[in-house]
């Protein structure tokens, strides 16, 4: 079963929606496997100041997706590339491991994001975000 | 908190209290081991099973003798198909015949002989689930040793066509295994008047207690035992018998077959309310047939599109509402059921399925309730969901 904070986030997710003219937009995962997130950055200069997600999956999902926004908004670029998958894992005291990948997917839909972001200010990512996987491993990956 | 609706009876069902009441004594009181005959509690306890044995022989059609009490449903299918298996594989036959929408039970004892060197074919079903009575006679080989096709399935309710296949398997001369679990109790089914080698059933799918299912096996077929040990049921079973909860299977086995027909007719009443709100419902597939015949009376199955199946599960239990999203047996694995990925449906659709299965327990406002919060929900999980566009409500 999962932790209270996963359920609460789960129940009342934070920032669900679309962002109207986003400066960043992210997708990863796939339907196939039974998960998809996309994630919408308004960004300010270097402070991401809006975000909000969409996310097709399971209750980690929704509460993986819904704990990262909470963890990037209001900060800065490059505090929102240090977010990883054990610190949203953390932020919501635990996943059971057959979970694990759902937040692997909210590290990625963040770096997707910024990645867009810097492909439409005609700025290679790849080099700040580092290589996005293209498509959902997280499935083989044997967390 | 609003008070809990279950309905995940496929999963399991609650004991009765007939059932409980009938068990009760075997536990303190008449407490003896079957076997040892010669002094009271023991001959109590001896007396009880055999009582119990009759009982559930009549309910089933069968005679007292040809019933084999075991710990669960999985054990009665893994004896009837190693047993079976392991028997002919002494005369050169190493071939088995099963459909690609069997419980587990089944399934991974099949895995298993395949590891031993067996040879297994998997007959498909079609988009509702059924298994063509034509495509096991063609797949029925010299070396064919064993049959088996569940008489109804656990996750989409689809009932087989159980007496033609039987018919087939008789006339080649091969027994004829059904995974009976979620059909006894729920349908008629006269052991001799079908044409059933082996018949496995559970307890507690039918308001009995978990922990003891049986394995009919009719008067002349010897599979190799599967639990070796003392002599227990006839020399082929070991074990000393589940006392309490074979009397508690009789018991709730009486119950169910005695009240069939009204059982029944209440199941289906609610299935059938709650299959004719979900076709009103936009974007909504509803997985197994629509013939209501051919349906287990108390099985709803559905895929709602974009909308994830353990989100709406979760949603679901918020509101005090216990169901299923596809097979409990599958949680744990991110895989969607294999029963819906073998009636065709896409991944990204079997995993928007949900299961609802009613017990004699549930009423008319149970259903109601279940189709008033799928109201809520279904939107609600939909509006997350980036493959959801609300303007033209659709999947992209």
């Amino acid at each position: 079963m999962y932790s209270a904070k996963v359920m609460d986030h789960f129940a009342n997710p934070r920032n669900v929606g679309e962002i109207e003219n986003a400066d960043g937009i992210g997708e990863v995962g796939n339907p196939k496997c039974g998960d998809i997130m996309k994630m919408f950055l308004k960004i300010d200069g270097s402070v991401i100041t809006d975000v909000k997600f969409k996310t097709f999956g399971c209750g980690a999902a929704i509460a993986t997706s819904s704990i990262a926004t909470e963890m990037i908004k209001g900060k800065s670029i490059d505090d929102a590339l240090k977010l990883t998958n054990k610190a949203v894992v953390e932020a919501l005291d635990g996943l059971p491991p057959v979970k694990l990948h759902c937040s692997v997917l909210a590290e990625q839909a963040v770096k997707a994001a910024l990645a867009d972001y810097y492909r439409r200010q005609g700025v290679d990512p790849e080099p700040i975000v580092g290589k996005l996987e293209e498509d959902c491993h997280a499935c083989s990956c044997d967390l | 908190m609003s008070r809990t609706i279950y309905v995940d009876n496929a999963a399991t069902t609650p004991v009765s209290k007939p059932v409980l009441d009938a068990m009760t004594p075997y536990f303190c009181e008449a407490y003896g081991n079957p076997s040892s005959i010669f002094y009271s509690v023991g001959a109590a306890a001896g007396a009880a099973l055999a009582a119990a044995r009759e009982k559930a022989a009549a309910a089933l059609g069968c005679e007292a003798a040809e019933l084999f009490f075991t710990s669960c449903g999985s054990e009665a299918d893994n004896w009837a198909i190693k047993g079976t298996a392991r028997k002919f594989a002494r005369h050169g036959k190493k071939h088995l015949i099963t459909s690609s929408i069997e419980h587990h039970a089944v399934l991974h004892s099949m895995q298993a002989l395949e590891r031993e060197g067996f040879e297994v074919t998997y007959l498909p079903v079609d988009a509702e689930g059924f298994v063509s009575p034509a495509d096991v006679e063609a797949a029925i080989r010299p070396d064919t040793a064993l049959v088996t096709i569940m008489f109804a399935n656990n996750e989409i309710g689809t009932i087989q066509p159980i007496e033609e296949i039987g018919d087939i398997c008789r006339r080649h001369g091969v027994w004829f295994h059904t995974d009976a679990v979620q059909a006894v109790g729920a349908v008629p089914i006269d052991c001799h008047a079908l044409p059933i080698d082996m018949l496995s059933l559970s307890a507690h799918k039918f308001n009995g207690p978990k922990g003891v299912g049986a394995l009919y096996i009719r008067k002349g077929i010897l599979p190799l035992n599967f639990m070796d040990g003392g002599g227990q049921e006839r020399g082929r079973r070991a074990g000393t018998e589940n006392v309490a909860g074979i009397v508690g299977l009789a018991a709730a086995l009486e119950i169910a077959v005695n009240g069939l027909s009204e059982k029944r007719t209440h199941l289906a009443e609610m299935r059938d309310y709650v299959l004719t709100h979900l076709r009103g419902m936009p974007q909504v597939k509803i997985n197994g047939t629509l013939d209501g015949g051919k349906r287990l009376p108390n099985n709803v199955n559905a895929s709602f599109t974009a909308a994830e199946g353990e989100s709406l599960l979760l949603m679901l239990d918020m509101r005090g509402i216990c169901a299923s999203s596809g097979s409990a047996c599958a949680s744990g694995s991110l895989d969607p059921s294999h029963v819906l990925l073998a009636i065709g449906l896409p991944h990204e659709i079997a995993h928007c399925s949900l299961r609802i299965s009613f017990g004699v327990q549930n009423t008319m406002e149970d259903a109601r309730a279940v189709c008033a919060a799928l109201d809520e929900i279904v939107p609600a999980v939909r509006a997350r969901s980036p493959l959801w566009h609300e303007s033209n409500g659709s999947f992209i």
